[in-house]
């Protein structure tokens, strides 16, 4: 995936403001910063719902907007809310959208590593946010994509079910998945990433390996974004 | 949670199109048929319309047309179920579609621009299938009696097919520029206005002379004057169905300019 001086403005506010960024097939690549920085953005725009007002985006290869209908069977999408009719079964969802999908992943095989066995034939507006967040995960990967964004994936999940997904994204990437995070856990991004981009106000202000932003462990990553991302010193007077 | 590792190898690709779009079609029409509020406005209030104007006597004080009022009212009902069915059910599930995240998740998927639509027509007409079924049986038993043999069915399914491209196309049109909410209250407003103010029940020379030349001009009439004159002078409506036409091609133009995944 690359993104060239990638510009996208909302009326005369630029959300992302010439950003240039790789992400290499089969690893996890984190993007971080805070509200406003431009990820959602960035990320949409990947994924053909903004069009660039300059700069280059390719995703597999693909113009995410020119060759959408070509590029949307490669990649999956996860939400970071929503996506689903209210009134529809949970499992319901799932199957119509492996039904898309030319090889989808074995149902009952999905169903059973995301626990959503219990919550199949509940309606889409009565699960809990743990379960949305793992049907809306089921539905990003089940087409089997060369590339998935998962936008916030474990927000909402108790520790026992961060742990699970985190194993499941790793699962992902060591069977060829190229995955895009979009977090604000920083534990989550140390933890799973190969490569974590940082932005802020449109820009990338910092990029590297967990292990080369942390100064081979020296600090935590949370430590380190902080300070890239603090908001400048108020004047004293 | 199963610690049962699957295999992920990425393996994409599209079903073909059929798949995509029957599959799409059957969503939509389950989740229509789970909700009253749509059931209340595609078969509950045409029914208890044809109803009222064949059953009690109603349909001869009030101006349907110039025959007799089962054979007035059946057509102006139908009328009404492909104004409700195409326009206001399809414009209101939409909007709520898109409020819910459903659009940004299909247009994240295999099913292409053109499958969502074929699949939500395709959902429209398998509703309007089952509203004539119930509105035309419920029609004959009330001694309806239309006119023109073949002729008036194909008169009929012209007008219905361009009937509802218009009508389809003014719905999404109305879910892809407003908001749900505003498009749950201005598809119900549109419905009652055409209802009242659109030629569906009372013929346009009915109407005051001044008003004529507008009401004749809506698609409303169109459909509704398309389907009256098949059914009880038993020809092919062709200006009715040139002018549904043309507003599908207008709208449907400004459907494809306004439409977006998110």
């Amino acid at each position: 995936m690359e993104i060239d001086n990638l510009v996208v403005r909302y009326g005369e506010k630029a959300a992302v403001d010439g950003l240039s960024l790789t992400v290499t097939g089969g690893t996890v690549t984190s993007v971080l910063g805070p509200n406003g920085a431009g990820k959602t953005t960035t990320v949409e725009t990947c994924e053909g719902f903004r069009r660039p007002d300059s700069g280059k985006v390719r995703v597999l290869g693909l113009d995410p907007i020119a060759d959408h209908d070509e590029l949307m069977p490669r990649i999956g999408v996860m939400l970071q809310d929503g996506g689903a009719w209210s009134g529809v079964r949970a499992l319901e969802m799932l199957k119509y959208v492996a039904t898309l999908h030319s090889h989808p992943l074995d149902l009952d095989t999905l169903v059973d590593r995301l626990d959503l066995g219990t919550c199949g034939k509940t309606p889409y507006r009565r699960l809990s946010g743990g379960q949305k967040q793992r049907l809306s995960l089921a539905l990003a990967i089940v087409g089997r994509p060369e590339i998935a964004f998962l936008d916030e994936p474990t927000t909402g999940l108790d520790p026992h079910g961060r742990r699970e997904i985190w194993q499941l994204i790793r699962d992902l990437r060591d069977d060829g998945v190229t995955v895009v995070l979009t977090t604000h856990a920083m534990d989550e991004a140390e933890q799973l990433s190969d490569q974590v981009h940082v932005m802020s106000a449109g820009k990338l202000i910092a990029s590297g390996t967990p292990d080369t932003l942390t100064e081979h462990g020296t600090k935590s990553l949370e430590d380190v974004y902080l300070a890239l991302t603090a908001p400048p010193a108020r004047e004293q007077r | 949670m199963s610690t049962e590792t699957a295999t992920y190898a990425p393996q994409p690709g599209s079903a073909p199109w059929r798949h995509k779009v029957l599959a799409h079609t059957r969503m939509e029409f389950r989740l229509l048929i789970r909700n009253g509020e749509q059931l209340l406005l595609a078969l509950v209030i045409p029914l208890g319309l044809l109803l009222l104007l064949g059953a009690t006597g109603l349909g001869n004080r009030l101006p349907l047309g110039e025959g007799r009022p089962i054979d007035d009212a059946v057509p102006r009902v139908l009328a009404l179920a492909v104004l409700s069915s195409s326009f206001t059910s399809l414009a209101i599930a939409t909007g709520f579609e898109r409020r819910y995240g459903v659009i940004k998740r299909l247009g994240a998927s295999p099913l292409s621009r053109g499958g969502l639509l074929a699949g939500k027509i395709g959902a429209v007409l398998i509703v309007q299938v089952i509203q004539f079924a119930v509105l035309i049986g419920t029609g004959f038993a009330l001694g309806w009696k239309p006119v023109g043999g073949a002729t008036a069915v194909v008169g009929v399914v012209l007008t219905v097919l361009c009937g509802t491209a218009a009508f389809a196309s003014l719905g999404l049109l109305m879910a892809g520029v407003l908001r749900a909410e505003a498009t749950l209250a201005a598809a119900n407003l549109l419905y009652l206005l055409l209802l009242a103010g659109g030629a569906v029940m009372t013929p346009v020379d009915e109407y005051p002379e001044a008003m004529q030349g507008v009401v004749r001009l809506l698609p409303s009439a169109a459909l509704a004057s398309g389907l009256s004159n098949s059914t009880v002078e038993g020809i092919i409506p062709w200006a009715a169905a040139l002018s549904l036409a043309l507003w599908a091609g207008v709208l449907g133009y400004l459907v494809s300019r306004t439409f977006r995944w998110d």
